[in-house]
């Protein structure tokens, strides 16, 4: 299932550091919303909020709400554990726990919290989250290698294909292309593609073209400067971000005339 | 500019040499040493296995001597390996995972402290604290569990016993895991923790997930140096203990260990006996040498799965 997420007047802090203001912003299902913008503006700790993994951090709280289809998930008595289980995260650099074999990756996520699973239910959900991710004929002779064997993309993928196991309504993704070379980045991005039909999938990236290719929406911050919170500047649809964006920041970053 | 970028380029060879001349030296002395130990223990213990039997203490001979407090040192080293290992590991992940970061600094710092008390300390705190207040303890276990063997009576009316040896033992190996435990604990990878809590893992799933396994060797190691320390521990054992033959039971007087048994025979041995004092030496010297080597094995056995590669 695919939800959608509204989020308003968020701030962000790591301890007393602002580093994310009043943001507002609704992304809506079964879409890819793309965000962009210059190094240290933010994105990836805006993204943190959404399935808040930022309070992992030290110091990491937040105001404002996030709805998940109307339920705010910072309000009193939500369990994070389960936020992060209904909103998947794919990171920069793929992580694909190396102490467990493919398989036993792909099922990371769907062992959690004691559920039992059947022999046969995992073989076919690990058969099928692999080939939702593309990666299916890849390993499907080597499932008990460690996952630590694979390619870089191909970790990615997995790490995609764990994400997707557990079934969750929202994917973040944060840079996952960004070690990779072009052909896995091109695998990733027509996974995306597919992906959108079952999921809400937000991606961060620094590449343009990619965010062209890849989004529906696209959400441009920026930061006023160093020690200054990052800010939301324009969100709109991505063919009106890339081609006339209203904000004149947006225009300079997007065309490349940005400092 | 060619000339100053070789004679750079010189110099840092003049280094290299120099650092590896060293590196090399540091290496061969440490075999040598390691050989001259071993060829002095050889050559001194030799008269003890080629004694006739009625001359070695206990009268039939040197492996009659030796099996009785070999099975005590390792009794001993179990009994506090059974209680530390467990204790030590979750005090390390209590003070890397779950303590807020103040109070776990300062659990950091105590438990590094403890590491560095002197064993005799212990020993005195084993003898004269601990057994007092173990009496009244091991009087029920032997009304209670007594059918079990190693929990039959008559009870040490002193607590001077082999589990007291082990408790004493135990406290002494607990900081060094513990302190081990949670540098390893501490290295294990962000990226894969957070990979746990983005699949909706609890704090204690994340552990399980991503810092035991990759702590595993790690963990082997702590303990294994922890044994290390518990089967030479000679101070500690010898106030603790008052010694007797081999036996089952654990809160009775009796049994006795190879490092203690040294100590306490060693100034006043002279002749034969010297000699099999340091056979038992040996004896010790080889039982270290094969648990290190077990230990290896084993982290070595699932190397494919560690994350090093
Ligand atoms: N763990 C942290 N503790 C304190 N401040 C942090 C932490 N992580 C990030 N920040 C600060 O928050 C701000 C936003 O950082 P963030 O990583 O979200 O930027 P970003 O837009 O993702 O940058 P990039 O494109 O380089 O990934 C920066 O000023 C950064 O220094
Ligand atoms: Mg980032």
């Amino acid at each position: 299932m695919s939800k959608r997420i509204d989020v308003s007047d968020l701030n962000v802090f790591y301890g007393d550091f602002l580093a994310v203001e009043g943001v507002n912003i609704t992304l809506d299902a079964k879409s890819v919303t793309a965000f962009i913008g210059p190094s240290g503006c933010g994105k990836s700790t805006f993204l943190r909020t959404l399935n808040r993994m930022h309070e992992v951090v030290p110091g990491g709280r937040v105001e404002g709400s996030v709805l998940l289809d109307g339920d705010n998930l910072y309000a009193d008595g939500v369990d994070p554990v389960l936020v992060r289980s209904q909103i998947g995260m794919v990171f920069q650099r793929a992580n694909p726990f190396p102490t467990m074999s493919i398989r036993d990756n792909v099922l990371a996520g769907v062992k959690l919290n004691n559920r039992r699973i059947s022999r046969s239910d995992a073989d076919a959900l690990v058969e099928a989250s692999l080939r939702g991710a593309n990666l299916w004929k890849e390993v499907k002779d080597r499932l008990d290698k460690p996952g630590s064997g694979l390619s870089g993309g191909q970790q990615q993928r997995l790490c995609i294909a764990r994400t997707i196991a557990v079934k969750p309504d929202v994917i973040l993704m944060d840079e996952p292309c960004s070690a990779l070379d072009p052909i896995s980045t091109l695998a990733i991005e027509d996974l995306i593609n597919e992906l959108k039909d079952q999921y809400t999938v937000v991606i961060v990236t620094h590449n343009m073209q990619q965010a062209a290719r890849v989004s529906d929406k696209t959400a441009f911050f920026n930061i006023a400067g160093t020690g200054k919170p990052g800010k939301l500047i324009e969100f709109s649809e991505t063919t009106t971000i890339f081609n006339n964006p209203v904000e004149k920041a947006t225009e300079d970053y997007v065309s490349g005339r940005f400092g | 500019m060619s000339i100053t970028k070789q004679a750079g380029s010189a110099g840092g060879r003049t280094g290299d040499k120099v650092f590896s001349g060293a590196a090399l030296g540091a290496g061969v002395l440490i075999m040598v040493v390691l050989f001259a130990v071993a060829v002095f223990l050889l050559v001194q213990a030799l008269p003890a296995f080629t004694a006739a039997p009625a001359d070695v203490t206990g009268g039939r001979g040197f492996t009659s001597y030796i099996v009785p407090i070999v099975v005590g040192t390792l009794i001993a080293a179990a009994i506090a390996l059974v209680i530390a290992t467990p204790i030590g590991v979750a005090v390390a992940l209590f003070i890397s995972h779950y303590a807020p970061r103040r109070l776990a600094q300062g659990l950091g710092y105590v438990v590094d402290l403890l590491a560095a008390i002197p064993s005799v300390v212990y020993g005195a705190w084993g003898a004269s604290f601990l057994a007092s207040q173990l009496k009244e303890p091991y009087q029920w276990l032997a009304d209670n569990l007594g059918w079990i063997p190693i929990f039959a009576g008559p009870a040490s009316s002193t607590a001077k016993t082999m589990l007291t040896a082990g408790i004493v033992l135990a406290v002494m190996v607990l900081p060094i895991i513990a302190s081990l435990c949670r540098e390893i604990f501490l290295q294990a990878p962000a990226l894969h923790q957070e990979a746990a809590l983005a699949l909706g893992a609890t704090r204690w799933e994340m552990v399980r997930m991503a810092v035991l396994p990759f702590a595993r060797g790690g963990i082997i190691s702590a303990v294994m140096l922890g044994l290390g320390r518990a089967l030479g521990e000679t101070m500690a054992v010898a106030l603790v203990l008052s010694s007797g033959p081999l036996m089952a039971s654990l809160i009775r007087s009796g049994n006795q260990t190879v490092a203690a048994e040294i100590a306490l025979n060693f100034p006043e041995a002279f002749g034969l006996r010297l000699h099999e004092l340091i056979a038992a030496g040996l004896v010790l010297f080889i039982i270290t040498l094969v648990v290190n080597m077990v230990a290896r094995w084993i982290i070595n056995r699932h190397k494919e799965f560690s994350g090093a590669n």
